[in-house]
């Protein structure tokens, strides 16, 4: 019994970071129509600059957690939102308006040349950060306990945090209002006087905020990072995406707490040898059943 | 004549010459990674291989023939490694080579060789397939994968005392084989793990395994892989409360094990099978001492190389200069090296292999136990 709670708080905490950065797929998605693969490198370089924002605030001597983790997030999220800009700015923005097949080669070619970038300047070795928050809440059950980490705690909480404010901006604010509109029509939406490159900016950069945040959330946790750290949850994240409903902003977070939940499960209660071998094939037999995802709507032909 | 012509040929002569002098000498090769990126390892192996045949030489070579070194760069490529070992049997006719670096390279140069009947020692190759195929040939002066798997399972069972053993792979080739290597050793011993499971390399959360490891009330975790894996695994051990004793090869033997694993409070007490310190055996020591006072430090394969060129000298001495008879000798004899007696088996490891313990600190440093 135990052991079975346990693995749904591991896989909890797993799919929340999943969720996070799905947030920047299905989002991207939803307003060009495309898929944005270099967004998990966005990711990986948010770890680097989790470690850096870490360095330079302990130049400075500041020692107290709350601090720490506060300074960390507004800096990371803050160069990797600049990272989001430049990204749109370069490899997409160029190509508007032509084939979907360019876009995608530009994208996965942004993707190497962060990968390869971060490699060349950084090394190719293993980096880490030190341990700043650990400790764990238990809880007896019979013979077992169930625990979970502070910093898995933390992660969850800012991860629905972050969720519930980016539902707030796009449901409720004029912002979030722009860029629905440009979703559904972005030559209707220009036409009214919508700025849709700075839309398209916009959800770029908010694509990249919420990577980052998952970035500091996961290096802090884990400690090791590396160039190529993006890959593996970079696909993991686009799976949720997909299978939440790409386009999706709840159905992002949905997608990503059940891969984290089943790969757990599946891990726990099986063999850990084939989790992968099953969280993907319950995405084609999803696929097969909602072709369009678990909360996605399915396109519209617009006349 | 004309002046030209006279000077071509006098210069002709002369090259002549020089080349029969050449092939009075013994040549040997020494093939691994000169460029590239695994120079440094190739630098190790010609410091190791060209101080030992200096030595040689300067006693009197082998049998008054001296010994003439051809370096060979492969690259640690497969397909340079099999041009570069044509290119020494066919053009500088080595007799012996010492090398290769890498598995990769070894292997596929091993098949030249064998056809030439040349005489292969490598100081660092550790896959099993090197020696495995039955070629006659070959040698190695480090250890086997699998040796190391033998080790780790009879310090669990004799040592440790452990019954509850989880083998933990990264379903590579590497990871794999070592862990399967550990695991076949620690049945014949009559235990049984009580968990065998593969996770996926570039992960970086392992809770719902460690869960499981949980479950299964294990007291040592065996983990057959790199320690861009071990430590996110070792931390989330820790951090879920399990105390069991974690033993891996040495793929975690590298400073960023502690980096990845976040500090080094993780890595206290975690146990690695390693090749014993080249360094520290007694009859390598005057030569250890020439290396640090001529400014190269002995670091990784530099004894290993040294110990191959001597393994390589005495077997031809042996046989004179006859690299078949000297693959014959090195099977029924042993040799005396820098780093103690070496003795192979008949397909060319060694018998005893010189892995041994180590244990990560507070500090995050391994030592030697029992040292």
């Amino acid at each position: 019994m135990d052991i079975i709670l346990q693995q749904l708080v591991n896989g909890l905490s797993l799919g929340s970071v999943y969720g996070l950065i799905a947030i920047g797929y299905t989002m991207v998605y939803g307003i060009i129509g495309m898929i944005n693969f270099a967004h998990g490198d966005v990711y990986m370089v948010s770890a680097y600059i989790t470690a850096v924002a870490i360095a330079l605030l302990s130049f400075f001597g500041i020692e107290s957690f709350p601090v720490i983790i506060f300074g960390t997030l507004i800096f990371t999220i803050f160069v990797t939102g600049v990272y989001g800009w430049v990204i749109e700015r370069v490899a997409y923005r160029p190509l508007r308006g032509s084939s979907r097949l360019s876009i995608l080669i530009s994208a996965i070619g942004m993707s190497l040349i962060l990968q390869n970038y971060v490699q060349l300047s950084q090394g190719a070795k293993q980096q880490g950060v030190p341990t700043l928050l650990s400790g764990a809440i238990r809880f007896d059950i019979g013979d077992g306990f169930v625990q979970i980490t502070y910093m898995k705690l933390f992660i969850l909480v800012a991860s629905f945090v972050g969720m519930a404010v980016l539902t707030y901006i796009i449901q409720k604010t004029k912002l979030g209002r722009m860029c629905r509109a440009t979703q559904q029509d972005p030559k209707m939406a220009s036409i009214l006087g919508i700025d849709t490159d700075k839309i398209i900016s916009t959800v770029f950069v908010i694509g990249a905020t919420m990577a980052a945040l998952a970035g500091v959330l996961v290096t802090l946790d884990y400690g090791g990072f590396d160039f190529y750290v993006g890959f593996i949850i970079g696909i993991k994240a686009f799976t949720a995406a997909v299978l939440g409903g790409i386009g999706s902003l709840p159905g992002a977070m949905l997608g990503g707490i059940i891969l984290g939940l089943s790969e757990a499960l599946f891990a726990g209660l099986i063999s850990s040898d084939y989790k992968d071998v099953f969280s993907f094939s319950l995405l084609v037999v999803i696929l097969i059943f909602r072709p369009s995802g678990l909360l996605g709507k399915p396109e519209v032909e617009k006349v | 004549m004309s002046n030209a012509v006279v000077k071509k040929t006098l210069v002709s002569l002369a090259i002549a010459g020089a080349m029969t002098a050449a092939q009075a000498d013994v040549v040997i090769g020494v093939a691994g990674p000169h460029t590239g990126a695994y120079a440094a390892f190739g630098a190790q192996l010609w410091n190791g291989a060209s101080a030992a045949a200096k030595a040689i030489n300067d006693a009197g070579g082998i049998d008054g023939e001296m010994i003439k070194l051809v370096k060979a760069d492969d690259a640690c490529e497969p397909k340079q490694a099999v041009s570069v070992a044509n290119r020494l049997v066919d053009s500088d006719e080595a007799v012996a080579v010492v090398g290769h670096f890498c598995s990769s390279s070894s292997i596929p140069a091993s098949n030249i060789y064998e056809e030439a009947g040349v005489l292969q020692v490598t100081p660092a190759s550790t896959n099993p397939g090197y020696t495995d195929r039955g070629l006659p040939n070959v040698f190695r002066v480090c250890g086997r994968d699998d040796q190391q798997g033998d080790v780790a399972a009879s310090y669990i069972v004799d040592e440790l005392g452990a019954t509850r053993v989880a083998v933990i792979h990264d379903k590579d080739t590497y990871g794999k084989g070592l862990a399967d290597a550990m695991k076949s050793t620690l049945n014949a011993y009559g235990v049984k793990e009580v968990l065998y499971e593969g996770l996926t390399r570039g992960e970086k959360d392992f809770n719902a395994l460690v869960t499981k490891i949980r479950s299964v009330d294990a007291d040592v975790v065996y983990f057959g892989g790199l320690h861009s894996e071990a430590g996110p695994l070792v931390r989330q051990m820790r951090e879920q409360g399990l105390t069991a004793k974690f033993i891996s090869g040495d793929g975690i033997v590298s400073d960023e094990f502690v980096s990845v694993a976040g500090s080094a409070d993780y890595v206290d007490g975690v146990l690695m099978t390693f090749g014993a310190d080249p360094t520290s055996y007694a009859a390598g020591k005057a030569v250890v001492k020439k290396f640090r006072d001529s400014g190269v430090e002995p670091e990784g394969y530099v004894m290993y190389s040294y110990a191959a060129m001597q393994v390589v000298a005495e077997a031809l001495k042996n046989a004179d200069l006859d690299p078949v008879k000297a693959s014959d000798w090195l099977h029924a004899n042993k040799v005396e090296t820098v780093m103690g007696t070496k003795a192979f088996d008949e397909k060319g490891d060694l018998l005893v292999s010189d892995y041994v313990m180590y244990e990560w600190d507070k500090q995050g440093k391994y030592s030697m136990l029992g040292m």
